[in-house]
């Protein structure tokens, strides 16, 4: 059962002196989540991925488009409706270090959660389950609490973000770039608490740039190029086949252990303003027709759950 | 940083303790000095003309026997007045106006920036003058007032620019979506990463506000009764003070202003060692 819906979701920022031009971050994307499971969402940097997360979060107002969480339209939501909205789904972000106010001791994010969501609960009570999180995400917490920002690392801060979420019951996790500011061996701990919160019901976006993390934890992949997703489906079947001549680019270039890399491949890289075909890839696009240049696109069903925007799809 | 570590660079800056015992002083000077002054009206003829200082007039006196230095710190007085009142105005209009401006953004930045622009490139002068010939009685305060009200534009623009910068930090975000307020995530979270930098803005406002109403007493703008550093300094000059060798009625005045704006100087570039530590000398 479907229980996140977001529809034809388009994010336009104005460009220039008068706005006429448009940049499109997010290009009419639609994409269904189910309950207890880990999509993620695939792209280079700036393919629109975090915007994506940000308008869940509702952090920003879409130009287009509609996101319905649990039947409801999660921009008519209003204060106590909000309220239960941001209890149910939660975010961590991209940089940890500005994810805390300077000036204040990381306590403060702990303090916030209780404060506006669980007021019931005791201080003596808080402290035993700010503790428990801590120790979950494999911090300990007597090297944490009491102590700013600056004196933490970067993977720590992290963790703490994680943490945070861990006090509520969260049932929608955006989780962008989480695992880029851990070193290897956290990483797998943290990667794998996913995993235990997604058994526990909980359903997570997962925002990443690296192939083979998105493979690793997900239940379903998103590929996105330019704010479009050009690939979705089962992670399975878009990673053993892909499709879109994008989707197979990205895969080619992960670098692999025990292979060296072979200096005569080339791969074109990314034209900028060149936006005029109906196909964003068509530039780039090693199998491209003149057709694809004019021609209406839409999202082809290749295989049982794996849809793929390309016109070439199947031939 | 912890209370315990500013109260500790604080502490260890020379230049601020330095600061702050030269302001402590002429602070002192300003409060108690009309009470320790042998003479109570500054504008009393209380002696011979062209005196030198001496025991009787500390300072001297001045051309019609007014004493030089109850004039002194009655002119302190009234300069420390201007500052705190003026300098306080336009921060907290400039920190207002600013604020609003980068933090709702769109039309109303606009709208506020336009504003801040013309008085921008309006000469402050040209209007004070204008403003303080219309007023037939002024006093300290309506002159703290004017100073005020057209000082604050470039303070506008640099909380702006703040506020802009720290809107779009991830921790804002993240009050967002543990459903804060918008009023709490403004003074929890924005405001007191700005303070600092709003006590700087008002330390050289401060001095401003001196400098700009010694410039309009100075031009026979300042208040109708009273006495001020800037008049002490006109008079001085219209009565030759310096040709006559009076180099007591001449430079005194002159001198306290200097030090007084100086001394804010140097307490800003101390301050701004203590906020930011990359410019602390270890």
């Amino acid at each position: 059962m479907s229980f996140l819906v977001v529809q034809n979701l388009t994010k336009e920022y104005p460009l220039g002196l008068l706005g006429k031009e448009k940049l499109k971050a997010v290009d009419d994307v639609s994409f269904e989540i189910e309950r207890s499971k880990i999509v993620s969402l695939i792209g280079e940097s700036g393919s629109g991925k975090t915007t994506i997360g940000k308008l869940v979060l509702r952090l920003l107002k879409p130009t287009s488009g509609r996101i319905v969480f649990d039947g409801k339209d999660v921009f008519s939501l209003r204060k106590e409706e909000l309220r239960d909205y941001y209890r149910r789904v939660q975010g961590v972000f991209q940089d940890p270090f500005s994810s805390f106010n300077p000036i204040y001791k990381i306590d403060r994010v702990f303090d916030m959660v209780f404060e506006e969501f669980l007021p019931e609960v005791k201080a003596s009570e808080r402290k035993a389950r700010i503790e428990q999180v801590l120790v979950s995400v494999g911090l300990n917490p007597s090297q944490i609490l009491g102590k700013y920002p600056h004196q933490l690392s970067g993977g720590q801060l992290q963790r703490i973000l994680i943490a945070r979420i861990l006090l509520l019951d969260v049932e929608l996790l955006v989780a962008d770039e989480i695992i880029s500011m851990l070193d290897a061996s956290t990483r797998v701990d943290v990667l794998n608490l996913l995993g235990d919160l997604k058994k526990r019901g909980m359903s997570v976006i997962f925002i990443t740039h690296d192939l083979s993390l998105g493979y690793y934890i997900s239940d379903e992949a998103l590929i996105m190029y330019r704010g479009s997703i050009v690939e979705m489906g089962d992670t399975e079947k878009v990673f053993r086949n892909p499709v879109h001549p994008y989707t197979r680019m990205l895969l080619e270039s992960v670098p692999e252990v025990g292979k060296k890399w072979d200096l005569r491949e080339r791969f074109t890289p990314e034209l900028i303003g060149g936006d005029s075909a109906s196909c964003k890839y068509y530039d780039r696009c090693p199998i491209r027709e003149r057709h694809c240049r004019t021609a209406h696109l839409q999202m082809v069903e290749v295989e049982e759950n794996h849809k793929v925007l390309c016109l070439k799809a199947g031939a | 940083m912890t209370r315990k570590e500013f109260a500790y660079f604080f502490l260890r800056n020379k230049k601020v303790i330095f600061a702050m015992c030269v302001l402590g002083f002429l602070t002192f000077l300003a409060v108690v000095g009309p009470y320790i002054s042998p003479y109570k009206d500054p504008l009393a003829f209380v002696g011979l003309g062209y005196q030198p200082p001496s025991k009787q007039h500390w300072l001297g006196t001045n051309t019609f026997g007014q004493d030089i230095f109850t004039q002194l710190v009655h002119g302190l007085r009234t300069s420390l007045f201007v500052g705190l009142v003026g300098g306080s105005l336009a921060t907290v209009i400039g920190l207002l106006i600013g604020f609003v401006a980068g933090y709702r953004g769109g039309w109303i930045d606009e709208l506020l920036m336009m504003f801040t622009n013309i008085l921008m490139v309006i000469p402050t002068l040209a209007l004070l003058i204008i403003i303080a010939a219309y007023l037939p009685y002024r006093g300290i305060f309506i002159q703290s007032l004017i100073i005020g009200f057209t000082a604050w534009p470039w303070t506008a623009r640099a909380v702006r620019a703040q506020a802009l910068s720290l809107k779009t930090r991830e921790f804002v975000d993240l009050a967002r979506i543990t459903a804060r307020r918008p009023l709490k995530i403004i003074f929890g979270e924005i405001m007191p990463n700005m303070m600092s930098y709003v006590f700087m803005v008002f330390i050289l406002q401060f001095g401003g506000a001196i400098l700009a109403a010694t410039g309009l007493d100075f031009i026979g703008l300042g208040p109708t009764r009273g006495m001020s550093l800037g008049i002490m300094l006109q008079q001085a000059t219209l009565w030759n003070a310096i040709q006559l060798g009076m180099w007591w009625w001449a430079i005194t005045p002159g001198a306290v202003i200097t030090l007084i704006v100086a001394t804010l100087y140097i307490m800003n570039t101390g301050l701004d060692e203590i906020f930011n530590p990359k410019l602390r000398e270890m």
